[in-house]
């Protein structure tokens, strides 16, 4: 161990997992709910809603994070909004992180989404309302349990993308050791200041749960077909262990 | 009582030409066969009745009921159509059960206003009567074909449908299956009195199911009528062709005689006898119509037919009824495989064409 080793600070990590999960929480909600409306809605300005959720993939951070700033400082409405309902201001704290990650996966859930619900074959829709059933009746008991695989799929992507956010997440929720430092303000903040094993370590972190997180959502998404080869092996040892007790 | 006037434009696409529907359909109750080739506009003639299509024009009145007006802006949504639709693949929800499809049917009927109780023994009713009880549990990847088309049929009776809307419904099913679907689908048209839209392209399925039949193609009516009308007598010579049942020969008329219901023909310089054909005159030109399975082949060359002519042979290939000889004129003809060996190695047959199965359609 080098002499100059300091005991690794975990806050970060459990901060990054609370705040993708919210935001990844917030994405499903809304994401899936916009994602429905651009998939089987026509009106007016859909174009233009389609390219104002693709905006945030195209824009600097740092342009979205002063966008941000603007829109939830103490002085905007809807900061101070919130500040009467809460009270306490939303910028630079971990919830404003938490809007920061949902910035930053959210276009690309709505995207992908949309593209799952789609594929979902319009003549069960159409069978449904045949018979008689509401588009949200539909919507809720057909179209959704046929698009669940895939949209479970993209939320973890959208849980793993989460946990990267940067740019924006410093521009509005600072970087507060132990209040707002996530595992990726983190890692810059180690490098800055010379902690290379603190660096090394929460790297490792993400990396693996990065590498975990994709690998769940291409086994979900493959339709279990991942697991199939193996489902034999399995049984087999269950019964084994059964037999065996 | 289905009376739907429907105009619809496609304009030209990158892969698609223009196409415009045009039809003017009247389906009583009893079952009403859209027959045409792939493309004329069947399926698009369901999805106007069904409201998953607009019309650009036209009105459907169901029942006198209307569900769509296009000079009035009238456009019910198909959730209050109550139109039972079967898709071409049955579009059973993967997700749910037999039980539960039906289930969800019947909580989504809500003109039905029938209590909990009263719809699972609805669901019953309808899962005994189509044989399904057994398989309620299963998922519909766990049917066969057969299965999954009765479920699906079972499950738009759920919600006591005012129309019975088909989009080949026994594609993808063997021949056995085929049967017993149409058998099902025959003891429904006589319990539920209800018009049945049934869309195919498959001749036998037709001639099988029709009460009514439609001839559909490149979007208009060619003829509509009772199946025999239509059968026996082919408004035009692309009725005829549509149909795809039918020897279709040029022919003149030479003679007419309405006292003794004789007409005579010249078809390719030989002479046939038909019936007097009435609204034709001397010396018309047309084509005749006769049904392939009312055209023989004589077998014996030296027997003598008054009604025959004779056209080159150009291939015999074994069919599912026997020999199919395909003749000069785009002429079939079906014979036993024993009667082939008697005019094995002929250039040419001798073709009997009875005289009450000529029909004659002008040019």
């Amino acid at each position: 161990m080098a002499p100059n080793a300091q005991a690794i600070d975990w806050f970060p990590l459990w901060l990054s997992l609370r705040v993708a999960a919210l935001a990844t929480l917030l994405v499903l909600l809304l994401g899936t709910f916009t994602a429905f409306i651009l998939s089987h809605k026509e009106f007016r300005g859909k174009n233009l809603l389609d390219s104002l959720i693709t905006l945030p993939l195209v824009l600097p951070p740092t342009v979205l994070g002063y966008y941000l700033l603007v829109a939830l400082g103490r002085s905007s409405p809807l900061g101070q909004f919130y500040e009467t309902v809460t009270g306490q201001p939303l910028v630079f704290t971990w919830q404003a992180a938490v809007v920061a990650a949902f910035l930053h996966s959210a276009p690309i859930y709505i995207k992908a989404a949309r593209a799952v619900l789609e594929g979902v074959d319009y003549r069960y829709q159409w069978a449904a309302f045949s018979l008689g059933a509401s588009e949200w009746r539909t919507f809720w008991q057909v179209t959704l349990p046929l698009a669940r695989r895939g949209l479970i799929s993209l939320a973890t992507l959208a849980f793993a993308r989460s946990l990267g956010d940067f740019g924006v997440t410093i521009m509005v929720a600072g970087n507060i050791p132990g209040r707002t430092q996530t595992l990726s303000v983190a890692i810059y903040d180690a490098v800055e200041s010379g902690n290379g094993q603190m660096a090394r370590v929460l790297v490792l972190i993400i990396s693996i749960v990065a590498l975990l997180l994709l690998w769940c959502a291409g086994s979900v998404s493959s339709n279990d077909k991942f697991l199939a080869p193996y489902r034999g092996l399995l049984r087999r040892y269950r019964a084994v262990s059964v037999s065996g007790a | 009582m289905i009376n739907a006037r429907l105009i619809k434009r496609f304009s030209p696409g990158r892969e698609s030409a223009a196409f415009e529907l045009n039809v003017h359909l009247e389906a009583p109750a009893g079952i009403t066969v859209l027959f045409g080739p792939s493309g004329a506009g069947k399926s698009l003639t369901l999805n106007c009745i069904a409201g998953f299509a607009k019309p650009d024009e036209g009105r459907v009145l169901v029942n006198d009921e209307i569900y769509f007006d296009a000079a009035s802006g009238v456009d019910i949504p198909p959730q209050r159509r109550r139109c039972g639709y079967i898709f071409q693949d049955q579009a059973l929800f993967p997700h749910m059960t037999v039980r539960e499809n039906l289930l969800f049917a019947a909580s989504v009927a809500d003109h039905t206003r029938l209590s909990g109780l009263q719809r699972r023994r609805r669901v019953n009713e309808l899962l005994e009567n189509f044989q399904l009880s057994d398989l309620a549990a299963r998922k519909p990847a766990q049917l066969s074909g057969g299965q999954k088309q009765r479920a699906a049929l079972a499950r738009t009776l759920v919600a006591d449908p005012r129309i019975l809307l088909l989009d080949e419904p026994a594609r993808g099913l063997d021949r056995p299956l085929r049967e017993a679907f149409y058998q099902v689908l025959k003891d429904t048209r006589q319990r539920l009195k209800v018009p049945i839209l049934l869309v195919t392209h498959d001749v036998e399925e037709c001639l099988e199911l029709a009460d009514f039949i439609c001839l559909i193609a490149d979007g208009r009516f060619l003829q509509c009528g009772a199946r025999n009308q239509v059968l026996e007598h082919p408004a035009s010579v692309e009725a005829a062709r549509t149909l795809g049942i039918f020897n279709i020969l040029p022919a003149e008329i030479t003679a007419l005689d309405p006292g003794r219901n004789y007409s005579k023909l010249k078809v390719f310089d030989q002479h046939i006898e038909g019936p007097y054909l009435p609204g034709h005159l001397l010396g018309d030109h047309g084509f005749i119509c006769i049904r392939e399975s009312e055209t023989f082949v004589i077998p014996n060359r030296s027997k003598e037919s008054s009604n025959a002519i004779e056209l080159r042979l150009l291939a015999a290939e074994p069919s599912a009824r026997g020999m199919r000889l395909r003749l000069q004129h785009d002429v079939s003809v079906t014979l036993p495989a024993t009667d082939y060996e008697s005019i094995r190695g002929q250039t040419h047959v001798r073709i009997e064409i009875p005289a009450a199965a000529v029909w004659f359609v002008p040019r």
